[in-house]
């Protein structure tokens, strides 16, 4: 594991940085702190949240400090590994019918490519969940193929639906509410990533893999019916 | 014991049911969300006798009238200085009473303060998710928002008349205009002027308002590079920096993720009363260290609990009342009577 750095963040939270550029190396190092944490139960930490290359410790100021936490993050890292074990998979549904993906021709023409190669090239690709930011339930998931990475587009759009998946650089993710977003739209999925269910709120954790399963427009008609985002 | 029902005759923009709050859950994106003036939301909840973080009514700058059209409760308000009508009578904030069947109380803005709480004896019906009835106010997942003509049922409603009267206001909260922060997590990528500017310049709350935050206009921030970082995790008082150089301070439904930079992050403790400013209203920011905003941290929390014991303590029926002030002053006081 890397070393990190701190910072102190207000009178009740950490910032353990393990590097200043998105890696996969960076996160697993973040994941694996996440988890060692999970698992220690420190007294006085209410949350942790981890992020692409660093995670925030929010602490109860009356039983812990910004340096007594320190130290505990310190002697937990000595232990820490990076999972070893398979990850969950999740395959989520996507239909890309031009209605549902209005950016898929600009993303096809930006790429120089067809949008069935765009289709066929994201289909194929392994998306990690990175960490959860925004909004509910948005999960930010790494692994957009290079040949078609976009970058953000110059606005936002307003009112894009739920269940819209937007890409943006190597970021990939299935919206939860309709929401302003300056991400490219190529496709719509049926899936919920907030379940609301008693058991389980949302539908993947930090480190789950998705693959994405292509589907036609009457089972996304089917599937929809009676989702939160119609 | 019995129901009772609240109708809201009018509620404007942003009033939203809120109990305390549902923390640990930002790694899924979700704000804690709860009251703007948690502080505020407590010391409603306390002079009723309630337990810490009931489900109150938060109500905006935008105001609320409501009737209570079944049944008969007590209810408390609290929260910056906003005016109350209650059936004819004035009141300033601040207050216990009683509604009784037909009985009308509005709420308005008055001297200052952007947020007020409104807190009944008894248990409001509103939906929960993720357990609270907090509102977010972007997806209205939790109680949701309050709007004219809604009816809000209130089970187990009682009158509490040994609580009526005015609260006791904090006298151990910051002056409004200014608040402690602690420097970062990343004003190393600041310009040095505008670390300093930060520090020494009054910044002014813009008309950006709302319960995700507030934009700060002041002096523009300049960021060393214009690149963004990668999205990390940020909390309710994270001043974060666009590439415009313009500071938002996040509030109770920020966004758990961005990818600004993070120039200053602002105190527990003086968040509430920061929240209370309006736009067009300064504010200051002070820098202090890690373990000074620590200290601080804990002294509030003393004087919080020791504030909120006080006003907890019923004030005993009007004969009682009139006795004990009779006995300690040897006249007799009806002041808070006398108001009503």
């Amino acid at each position: 594991m890397t070393k990190p750095w701190f910072k102190p963040v207000a009178d009740h939270a950490l910032l353990v940085e393990f590097a200043t550029q998105i890696s996969d190396a960076a996160n697993r190092d973040v994941l694996a702190l996440d988890q060692a944490l999970a698992k220690a139960d420190v007294p006085g930490v209410i949350e942790v949240v981890p992020a692409f290359v660093n995670l925030l410790i929010d602490f109860d100021p009356l039983v812990t400090d910004h340096t007594m936490l320190e130290a505990t993050v310190g002697k937990l890292l000595k232990t820490a590994t990076q999972t070893t074990h398979d990850p969950v998979r999740h395959a989520v549904q996507i239909c890309y019918d031009a209605d549902l993906a209005p950016d898929l021709a600009a993303v096809a023409k930006a790429c120089e490519l067809s949008p069935e190669t765009v289709i066929n090239a994201h289909l194929a690709g392994d998306y990690r969940v990175c960490m959860y930011g925004f909004a509910p339930g948005y999960a930010y998931m790494a692994g957009v193929p290079d040949p078609i990475q976009v970058p953000r587009k110059a606005a936002a759009v307003r009112d894009v639906s739920a269940g819209s998946v937007i890409i943006a650089g190597p970021q990939c993710l299935i919206t939860t509410l309709t929401m302003p977003t300056g991400w490219s739209v190529i496709g719509r999925s049926p899936s919920r990533v907030l379940l609301n269910r008693p058991d389980r709120t949302f539908l993947f954790d930090v480190g789950d893999h998705v693959a994405f399963e292509r589907i036609d427009r009457a089972t996304y008609d089917r599937l929809s019916k009676g989702s939160p985002h119609d | 014991m019995t129901d009772a029902t609240l109708r809201i005759g009018f509620a404007g923009p942003h009033v939203s049911f809120q109990d305390a709050g549902r923390r640990g859950h930002k790694r899924f994106g979700v704000p804690a969300s709860g009251p703007m003036d948690r502080l505020s939301h407590a010391a409603a909840n306390a002079a009723l006798g309630n337990a810490v973080g009931t489900t109150c009514l938060e109500i905006s700058m935008g105001g609320l009238m409501v009737e209570c059209s079944a049944g008969a409760l007590s209810i408390a308000v609290a929260g910056g200085k906003f005016a109350l009508d209650h059936a004819g009578a004035k009141f300033s904030g601040w207050r216990v009473l009683t509604l009784q069947p037909g009985d009308r109380l509005t709420i308005r803005p008055g001297a200052w303060g952007s947020w007020a709480y409104l807190a009944v004896a008894g248990d409001i019906v509103a939906p929960r998710w993720l357990g609270h009835t907090a509102t977010h106010s972007i997806s209205g997942f939790g109680g949701g928002a309050i709007t004219t003509g809604q009816q809000i049922r209130v089970t187990n409603a009682e009158r509490r008349e040994d609580r009526e009267g005015d609260i006791a206001q904090p006298g151990f909260v910051p002056p409004r205009g200014q608040a402690r922060v602690v420097m970062g997590p990343q004003d190393q990528h600041f310009q040095p002027q505008a670390v300093q500017d930060f520090q020494t310049s009054r910044f002014q709350l813009s008309d950006a308002y709302d319960r995700m935050g507030v934009r700060l206009n002041g002096p523009r921030l300049g960021l060393k590079d214009v690149l963004s970082i990668p999205s990390e995790p940020i909390l309710r008082g994270s001043l974060q920096v666009a590439g415009d150089g313009v500071a938002t301070a996040l509030l109770a439904d920020h966004q758990t993720s961005g990818g600004y930079p993070k120039i200053a992050t602002v105190i527990a403790p003086d968040l509430d009363q920061m929240t209370q400013l309006r736009a067009r209203d300064d504010i200051r920011f002070e820098a202090i260290t890690p373990d000074q905003a620590v200290t601080i941290a804990r002294q509030y929390a003393q004087q919080r609990a020791t504030y909120l014991h006080s006003i907890a303590i019923p004030r005993g029926s009007l004969l009682q009342r009139l006795m004990r002030e009779n006995l300690v002053s040897g006249v007799i006081s009806v002041d808070d009577t006398a108001q009503g």
